[in-house]
């Protein structure tokens, strides 16, 4: 435990580009910036592939294929083919590994809405973008947010371990401090990264929380219908 | 840091890999393939094992007892966030620069994807099922062993095979702590800049997560015939 107060409690670490507050961002930046560039494809693929229902069996395959690809050997991969002149090598596999679990929760959740719901959208005479955005999305919006948070989970370890390849962030205070055998730094650091990681789940269960209808999470009973059965 | 490998690589032309492996395959010494891969199978299954071995009863008693599934889904949920190599970083205080310092967090990885499965499974069983087999005689035990776990097995086993190909990626990560089986080739790699570890690692990891996985599929079928006898009829 005098680990942590050796890290916490010395004043060197919280002020410069390598103090807590300026890697807690980097952190940060480098996840965020990995999650939108992900979502930018993910959704809108994982949209239309669930709406069109063509390439389904593609999505799935890319979903099995990340969870077997190691992001350490992807990062060295890129790194080593690309040179360390940018964040750029580093940046690429960390959105590549972040894309499939918001695509494939995507595209399920898209894929699973009833299909009477949808047909009688249509009955209603919206159009199929209307019947995208007032209907489906709404109703698959639990599955969505599920993908983004493992999405997240995996950003950040993976910003983590990206440290090794030159990436800022708080991963470089556990690299760092374990090549020198500053166990302070390690200790130190380590808690901070799982700190940050819950932050991030409590941040996304938060958000699914307060974004998902009411209806569609059954947080409300819904109404029972003429024949008196519920309509859950 | 030299020049970006992408650059020699266009002007020469790939390496020859095969050259590589058959010098490196089994050279007698620590960290050779061979070895590496021997190492990576140990860390990768024991998890793999380990975590169906305590996520069965927990999910049986999470299926019988429902007051407890929410609390024990919640935890293994937070645990499932944790990035494994603070996780591993922390742990060496306590089981040293070993392999159980992998072993451990992949175990609970393991169980939180497991817990669920096997808690869906058992929901799976047909209430009448059920009902029947009680019927029938059936002892709660020889009820829960030859009726509802042979039922719950397609969703475990689904679970399980997201385990095994997460875990067996997923080892590769303590090579940053010296225990990554497969994956010290890629810090090798790294420290002496040089392709042909990465892709051998690479390949070597994603084809026994491919192994794995096929083996759990025809694990299914095996346990399961009933499902092939009823797509045919």
């Amino acid at each position: 435990m005098s680990w942590l107060s050796d890290f916490f409690g010395d004043p060197a670490n919280w002020s410069g580009p390598d103090g807590i507050p300026a890697r807690l961002l980097e952190h940060l930046e480098f996840s965020a910036l990995a999650l939108a560039l992900a979502m930018l494809v993910a959704i809108p693929l994982g949209l239309l592939i669930g709406h069109t229902g063509r390439g389904g069996v593609i999505v799935v395959i890319s979903a099995n294929l990340a969870r077997a690809l190691p992001t350490l050997g992807l990062l060295v991969l890129f790194v080593l083919l690309l040179g360390t002149a940018s964040i750029l090598p580093v940046i690429i596999p960390l959105v590549l590994l972040a894309i499939p679990p918001i695509l494939v929760n995507t595209f399920e959740g898209i894929r699973s809405v009833d299909p009477e719901l949808r047909d009688a959208a249509y009955g209603m005479g919206l159009t199929g973008g209307q019947v995208l955005g007032r209907v489906l999305v709404p109703v698959a919006l639990p599955l969505i947010l599920l993908g983004l948070r493992l999405s997240a989970i995996q950003v950040v370890a993976t910003t983590t371990v990206a440290a090794y390849t030159g990436l800022g962030g708080l991963g470089r205070f556990v690299i760092d401090g374990f090549a020198t055998k500053d166990y302070a730094s390690v200790v130190g650091g380590s808690v901070l990264i799982v700190l940050f990681a819950l932050a991030v789940q409590l941040v996304f269960t938060l958000l699914q929380r307060t974004t998902v209808s009411p209806g569609v999470s059954r947080r409300v009973k819904v109404r029972q219908v003429a024949s008196g059965r519920e309509t859950t | 840091m030299g020049e970006p490998l992408l650059v020699r690589l266009i002007a020469d032309g790939p390496p020859s890999l095969w050259e590589w492996i058959a010098r490196n395959w089994d050279t007698g010494r620590v960290g050779s393939i061979k070895d590496l891969l021997g190492d990576h199978l140990v860390m990768s299954l024991v998890p793999i094992v380990a975590g169906l071995v305590l996520a069965l009863p927990l999910g049986l008693a999470s299926a019988r007892w429902r007051w407890l599934y929410q609390p024990a889904a919640g935890v293994f949920n937070v645990v499932y966030a944790l990035p494994s190599l603070p996780v591993f970083m922390l742990l060496i205080s306590v089981t040293g620069l070993s392999k159980t310092t992998v072993i451990i967090p992949l175990t609970f990885y393991a169980i939180a994807v497991l817990l669920p499965a096997v808690v869906d499974g058992l929901g799976s069983v047909p209430d009448h099922v059920r009902q029947s087999a009680v019927a029938m005689g059936f002892t709660p035990l020889r009820r829960l062993v030859q009726v509802e776990l042979p039922i719950a097995v397609p969703v475990v086993l689904a679970g399980l095979r997201v385990v095994a190909v997460s875990s067996i990626s997923l080892v590769s990560v303590g090579a940053l702590i010296g225990q990554g089986g497969l994956g010290m080739l890629f810090t090798r790699a790294y420290q002496n800049p040089f392709l042909p570890p990465v892709v051998v690692g690479i390949v070597l990891i994603v084809a026994l997560a491919l192994v794995a996985d096929g083996l759990l599929v025809l694990a299914q079928r095996l346990l399961t015939p009933w499902v092939r006898a009823r797509r045919a009829s």
